[in-house]
């Protein structure tokens, strides 16, 4: 028992710190947030306790019970009753309370009880209990209970201590475990230990006279049913906004600072080198680096998620929501993986394991890569930039942010239609469930997650830069750059290479639509991210401007694009499937091929339909 | 079909918290899952209820509503508040 590694699990019901705790003990950064549901993953780590004992730690999702009625859920059941592959049962279950909401935790503890695993129960966020003036009879309740019982603080430093050194005296004792009694409890099981874990809390407990009331208050302006509909635009519009106008200097600076260095590569490099020359201009810099400018914006939307997340409004706009999302035939617990989807769909997708039923699982992973997520921002600001004037509208409505909030508003509507026809055509005798869902109290955001969550978001967009984006790159030059114009040849280079011959060839394709060929040159690397279209239009119009061309991308399409191919472009991004990995996600999460083809080829026809009607109307109101 | 046999004969004060108005401060008196709007089965919905500790003797207080049709509400169950529809919530017998 010293030497080989142990086993703890993190069990408990949802929202009650286990991944704080998880990121305090082995020092990582997985996700936490102030809503039930955010872990769906087994996540593994390793820790040494201070008298240098080797464990294993791992995170699990949160759960209400161990019946297991969702994949995420089953996970946690899996786990602890020792039935899942490839993973010994632990050696110590450590059960994660609120200390300040043990109702329904308690309960669990009873029933993990009976799974007859060695056990402690751990009392987190005693700070907040303590701010309340909560107490608790820790012997009582341990005596009650028949467990060792530790409180902690995941969020402090040090928070962690005690549980580290109760840790260390548990496990230098040696624990029998006892042969698992568990069954899935029945409804009378069920109420028999609510009755139970009431009577312990009644008996350990006393809750202050005074109880949190500021939850409450927040909340009745937040839910009033006007003004929390009204303030879940107003924040959605200030965040759009904010991405268009806050990002804007900073952008501007990345921007002249790529335009220069370009320059600076132009005029140090000897003109016989004129093919290194044009790979780090044209390629790696009017490309690679079209897409780095987009870091701002990147940043903000990021920013005002996990703000969100982290004061505990994402529940809330759950609750508004849920009448219209339940109108288009939605599963209660969709709006979350939704919404998560504004930052990436990969995330959404995953989240839905929350769903308990599969067809609403999948509907709802289905229509989460319509929702706009962070990769469509550099194509739409781009476009948006070229051809949509900055003016202000009353005064305080920046234009271009108005389009920026149609545009996902666009991708929302579509996706709620979507799921209605959906569910009228392939399942129509299907209710969705219902919306069940715990409101948490609201949290101070604490900067300092916010601003690990927002730095690991921006290396992972620098990190696609550099790999995924940085290799269409590559290719893409490569392709616009070969073969080289025949001695004597009119007109610029590039329409000798093999992208002009691609681009030609699919342009038939595209032409009713209102993409020219070096649109079409974009989108072939453009399926394996979306933002690698900017940097290919960048690489593209760059080589073919010649070497004098250190204009800037924006203003090279302003010139080249008619105002209809800008519209039908922009409404393409809206359906398109242009995103490699969410489609891999999409078959690892549905068990098979069939719904990622689905999911492509429905997306596909939504877009080139969207786009030739958007095409075809803008130009007969003669828009060019 | 609830458990508790003591309390099958209806009372004239209980009412369904599906149909309890903002403010309606009560106490769970039993669970009839039996007849109720809600897409899941009875059996499913009582336990889901359970689950999220509506069960004899809790507490409760609607404190907010929702716009469409007062839906759903936001239910304080002794000291959690969860959110559900009304749909379900009318398994919920309250006096
Ligand atoms: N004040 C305080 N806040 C805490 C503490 N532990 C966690 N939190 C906050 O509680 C919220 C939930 O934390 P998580 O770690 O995501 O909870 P979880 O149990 O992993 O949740 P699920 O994965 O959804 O089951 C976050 O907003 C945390 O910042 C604590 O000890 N004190
Ligand atoms: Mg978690």
């Amino acid at each position: 028992m010293t030497t080989a590694s142990l086993r703890l699990a993190l069990v408990g019901a949802p929202n009650t710190g286990k991944t704080s705790l998880f990121n305090r003990l082995t020092g990582s950064s997985q996700k936490v947030a102030n809503y039930p549901g955010v872990t769906v993953e087994r996540k593994s780590g390793g820790f040494v306790t201070p008298e240098g004992r080797s464990v294993t730690v791992l995170d699990l999702p949160g759960t209400y019970s161990l019946r297991g009625r969702s994949p995420d859920e089953e996970i946690t059941r899996d786990i602890v009753l020792g039935r899942f592959d490839g993973e010994a049962v632990p050696d110590l279950v450590l059960c994660v309370a609120d200390a300040t909401n043990l109702r329904l935790t308690l309960r669990l503890v009873l029933e993990l009880k009976r799974v007859g695993r060695p056990m402690m129960l751990v009392l987190n966020m005693i700070d907040i209990a303590k701010r309340r003036g909560v107490t608790i009879d820790l012997d009582r309740m341990s005596q009650e209970l028949g467990l060792p019982i530790v409180t902690a603080v995941a969020v402090r430093k040090g928070g962690v201590d005690e549980l580290l050194q109760r840790t260390d005296e548990f496990l230098a004792r040696s624990h029998e475990a006892t042969a698992s009694e568990w069954a899935t409890p029945t409804i009378a099981d069920l109420k028999a230990a609510q009755r139970e874990a009431d009577r312990i809390i009644a008996a350990a407990v006393t809750l202050p006279t005074k109880p949190d009331t500021l939850t409450n208050r927040i909340d009745s302006v937040v839910l009033h049913p006007v003004w929390g509909l009204v303030i879940l635009a107003v924040i959605l519009f200030v965040m759009f906004q904010a991405v268009f106008t806050w990002a804007q200097p900073a952008m501007e600076l990345l921007s002249d600072g790529f335009s220069a260095l370009g320059q600076l590569i132009h005029d140090l490099l000897p003109e016989s080198w004129s093919l290194l020359q044009s790979f780090l201009q044209n390629g790696l810099i009017s490309g690679v680096g079209s897409v780095i400018v987009f870091l701002p914006q990147i940043i903000i939307i990021f920013l005002f998620i996990l703000l969100l997340e982290d004061f505990g409004y994402m529940a809330r706009a759950a609750f508004l929501m849920d009448r219209i999302m339940g109108g288009a035939g939605l599963h209660g617990r969709a709006f979350i993986p939704l919404l998560s989807s504004f930052a990436c769909a990969i995330p959404g997708i995953m989240a839905t394991r929350v769903i308990d039923n599969r067809r609403d699982r999948l509907t709802t992973i289905l229509i989460a890569p319509l929702m706009t997520c962070s990769a469509r921002i550099p194509v739409y600001t781009l476009i948006i930039s070229a051809f949509v004037p900055a003016t202000s509208l009353w005064g305080f409505v920046n234009l271009q942010g108005l389009v920026m909030f149609g545009l996902y508003a666009a991708g929302i509507t579509s996706a709620l239609t979507v799921s209605a026809i959906a569910k009228f055509f392939l399942w129509r005798d299907h209710a969705p469930a219902p919306f069940m869902l715990e409101l948490p109290d609201y949290k101070v955001p604490r900067l300092r997650s916010i601003a690990i969550g927002v730095l690991n978001r921006a290396k992972m967009f620098l990190y696609r830069a550099g790999t995924t984006i940085l290799s269409m790159m590559v290719l893409i030059w490569f392709l616009a750059s070969f073969p080289t114009a025949p001695a004597g040849a009119e007109g610029p280079a590039i329409n000798y290479s093999f992208a002009a011959m691609i681009g030609h060839a699919l342009e038939p394709l595209l032409r009713p639509i209102g993409f020219n060929w070096q649109i079409a040159v974009a989108l072939i690397p453009g399926m394996a991210a979306r933002e690698v279209a900017v940097a290919a239009l960048g690489t593209v119009y760059s080589i073919e401007g010649g070497k004098e061309a250190a204009e800037q991308i924006g203003q090279v399409l302003a010139q080249k694009w008619t105002l209809a191919t800008a519209l039908s472009m922009l409404v393409w991004y809206i359906f398109a499937p242009q995103c490699a990995s969410t489609l891999a996600v999409i078959r690892r999460e549905t068990g098979g091929a069939k719904w990622m083809v689905v999911t492509f080829l429905y997306m596909l026809a939504l877009a080139y339909a969207a786009s030739f009607l958007t095409f075809n109307l803008a130009q007969a109101l003669g828009l060019h | 079909m609830t458990g508790d046999p003591n309390c099958s004969q209806d009372n004239l004060q209980d009412i369904r918290l599906g149909h309890a108005d903002r403010g309606f401060v009560g106490k769970i008196i039993r669970l009839d899952a039996l007849v109720t709007g809600s897409s899941l089965s009875p059996q499913e919905l009582e336990q889901r209820l359970v689950e999220m500790g509506f069960v004899e003797g809790a507490r409760v207080e609607i404190l907010h509503e929702g716009t469409i049709r007062r839906d759903p509400i936001a239910v304080r169950v002794d000291n959690i508040t969860i959110a559900l529809r009304r749909s379900e919530a009318m398994a919920v017998i309250v006096e």
